[in-house]
């Protein structure tokens, strides 16, 4: 016994230090691990940065000289767009069906989300599988038949095809995340405003929408996000009047070749709504990514 | 949360029901009707049918746009996944690195898909774009335009360029909601920086892991702007995945018998995918 409490607090030394040594080093790795962060942006911002730089460049010089950064800084190419009406009404279609298809989705999805949230009722989970699989369905396949079917109602080329054709994908994802960040409210916020004389449209409205604010702020961000980036539907559904600016790109093949300067300001210029509309939502991304699931 | 049985819960989810079925239902019902018809054009129909099914399930070019398309799913995933985690354990946990961090890296999820298949197609470029240049200039040769290996190469590079944002961002969601007293326990039992991972944080990150996964999967299983752009399936058919080979087949040569055949298979397989996918959710919910 008197010899065992010696040993006993010489083991406990022994880790003491072994756990120093252990915490000196991972600090060590500590200290540099913001260096993977960082240069991983790096990487993903050199092709962005390419474009940028083209952007500014005149189409002698992005064909004629390889240079790191523009020697003679051109807005030529930006003002070739906010001039043109075929290029800047290209952003206006874009914009305006994706807001629509926003509002629809999140409209929509609400009290659907609510009832998945709350209440079994008959066929409820396959509904919700149904939904899912809406999701996932290749735009492909849906490319040929949404046309026919669009035609059928003489909708082609206005911009509530489009923003209900991305309803397809929207309204289920949405659905996804706002039933997520639903359940995490609990059910006694409902019975107790039920208690307190509140009908369901007004409880909904002023007591439940409040407290789900983020959440509605994340599924308008998703369905804004997967509305702009989508571009198979949205070219096969419009001509002229409603044709989105990435579709616009896809022409920009003129007498004298490909134009690159204007190509590449046009490309900039797409990035820039999402990198703003991110800013408001950085905090949520990741959860709304895991579908409102984390 | 138990939930309670409620058959007027159908009315709030009739909207979404009437919606998705017009956007949804009615196309696919097209489709089926397609592909068990032959025409000779003048819109008259005849009926075919499993002939186009049976052509296209025992057509060669069929299974080599499979075999591509999963081909490339998995070598995206397996990059893509251990990248993921790999960055999201060491991104900063406070401060203003965090949203430097999370807004940077959400960039390229924000790209409309053909520009993000127009920066790759003018970045690779020999010519003008800084990696094509740059490659060529040190020695190695390398035409996205005519070789059938660079080709997949620059697609792999770009999805990974494109998509490795999304498992970061879902690894580090996983990864904050630990609870500190997990790696204060960790670090008086002396654990190693290797079993803190494999005992604490992948355990913890299971889930989003999963989603990960699967999202991925599923997207990399469809896609169809990106190569196109840069590749438009090319060289060759060497980057011709399923869904470029569905609209070439649909749109290109209006053959619609078979690309309507092919759509249903395609869906098939979709739609067996997300049963998967929703059964593991549905099992990891009730687990908690």
């Amino acid at each position: 016994m008197t010899n065992s409490i010696p040993a006993a607090s010489q083991t406990s030394l022994d880790a003491n230090a072994a756990m120093a040594r252990r915490t000196r080093r991972s600090n060590a790795i500590a200290r540099y691990s913001f260096l993977v962060p960082l240069i991983y942006i790096v990487l993903l911002m050199l092709p962005i940065y390419w474009l940028i730089n083209m952007s500014f460049k005149t189409n002698a010089e992005i064909l004629g000289a390889f240079s790191l950064w523009p020697r003679d800084p051109t807005i030529a190419n930006y003002m070739v767009i906010f001039t043109d009406p075929s290029w800047y009404s290209g952003y206006i279609n874009s914009i305006i069906y994706v807001v629509m298809n926003m509002v629809i989705a999140v409209a929509v999805a609400l009290p659907a989300a609510y009832a998945f949230s709350r209440y079994r009722f008959l066929g409820d989970k396959h509904l919700f599988f149904w939904l899912l699989t809406n999701r996932m369905a290749p735009p492909a396949v849906f490319a040929l038949p949404f046309f026919q079917l669009y035609s059928a109602f003489g909708l082609i080329d206005t911009h509530i095809a489009v923003a209900i054709a991305h309803c397809l994908f929207n309204v289920p994802l949405a659905v996804w995340i706002l039933e997520g960040f639903m359940s995490g409210v609990p059910k006694e916020i409902d019975e107790t405003a039920y208690i307190d004389g509140y009908s369901f449209p007004k409880f909904f409205v002023k007591i439940f929408m409040p407290l789900i604010a983020s959440g509605i702020g994340v599924a308008a961000f998703f369905c804004f996000m997967f509305s702009w980036v989508e571009l198979l539907i949205a070219r096969t559904l419009t001509v002229t009047d409603a044709k989105p600016i990435a579709a616009t790109m896809t022409r920009t093949v003129s007498a004298s070749g490909l134009d690159w300067g204007v190509l590449a300001a046009a490309g900039v210029l797409t990035i820039i709504p999402g990198a703003l509309v991110i800013w408001f939502v950085r905090n949520y991304i990741a959860k709304g990514f895991a579908l409102g699931r984390v | 949360m138990d939930k309670s049985w409620n058959n007027k819960a159908w009315f709030l989810v009739l909207p979404v029901l009437l919606l998705v079925a017009f956007s949804a239902v009615i196309p696919l019902m097209t489709v089926v009707n397609y592909s068990v018809q032959d025409t000779f054009g003048n819109n008259q129909f005849f009926w075919a049918g499993t002939d186009w099914f049976s052509d296209v399930l025992s057509s060669a070019r069929f299974h080599d746009a499979l075999l591509r398309n999963l081909a490339f799913s998995a070598i995206i995933l397996l990059i893509e996944v251990p990248l993921g985690i790999f960055i999201a354990l060491n991104m900063p946990r406070k401060g203003l690195g965090v949203p430097f961090c999370l807004v940077f890296m959400s960039l390229p999820l924000l790209i409309p898909w053909n520009v993000v298949g127009t920066i790759w197609q003018v970045f690779g470029r020999v010519d003008i774009g800084l990696l094509g240049y740059t490659l060529n200039s040190i020695g190695i040769d390398y035409n996205y335009v005519s070789d059938p290996f660079d080709a997949w190469v620059t697609v792999i590079i770009m999805d990974v360029w494109h998509w490795t944002s999304l498992v970061v961002l879902l690894c580090y969601a996983g990864l904050v909601s630990i609870p500190d007293a997990y790696y204060q326990a960790a670090k008086i039992d002396g654990a190693s920086r290797w079993s803190v991972f494999r005992f604490i944080q992948l355990p913890k990150m299971n889930r989003v892991l999963l989603i990960a996964v699967l999202l991925r999967f599923m997207d990399s299983f469809m896609i169809y702007t990106e190569p196109f752009v840069v590749t438009g399936g090319g060289p060759g058919n060497a980057t011709t995945f399923l869904s470029i080979d569905l609209v070439k087949t649909a749109i290109g040569q209006f053959d619609v018998g078979p690309a309507a055949a092919m759509s249903l298979i395609y869906f098939l397989i979709i739609l067996l995918l997300s049963w998967v996918f929703y059964t593991v959710m549905i099992t990891n919910d009730a687990k908690g």
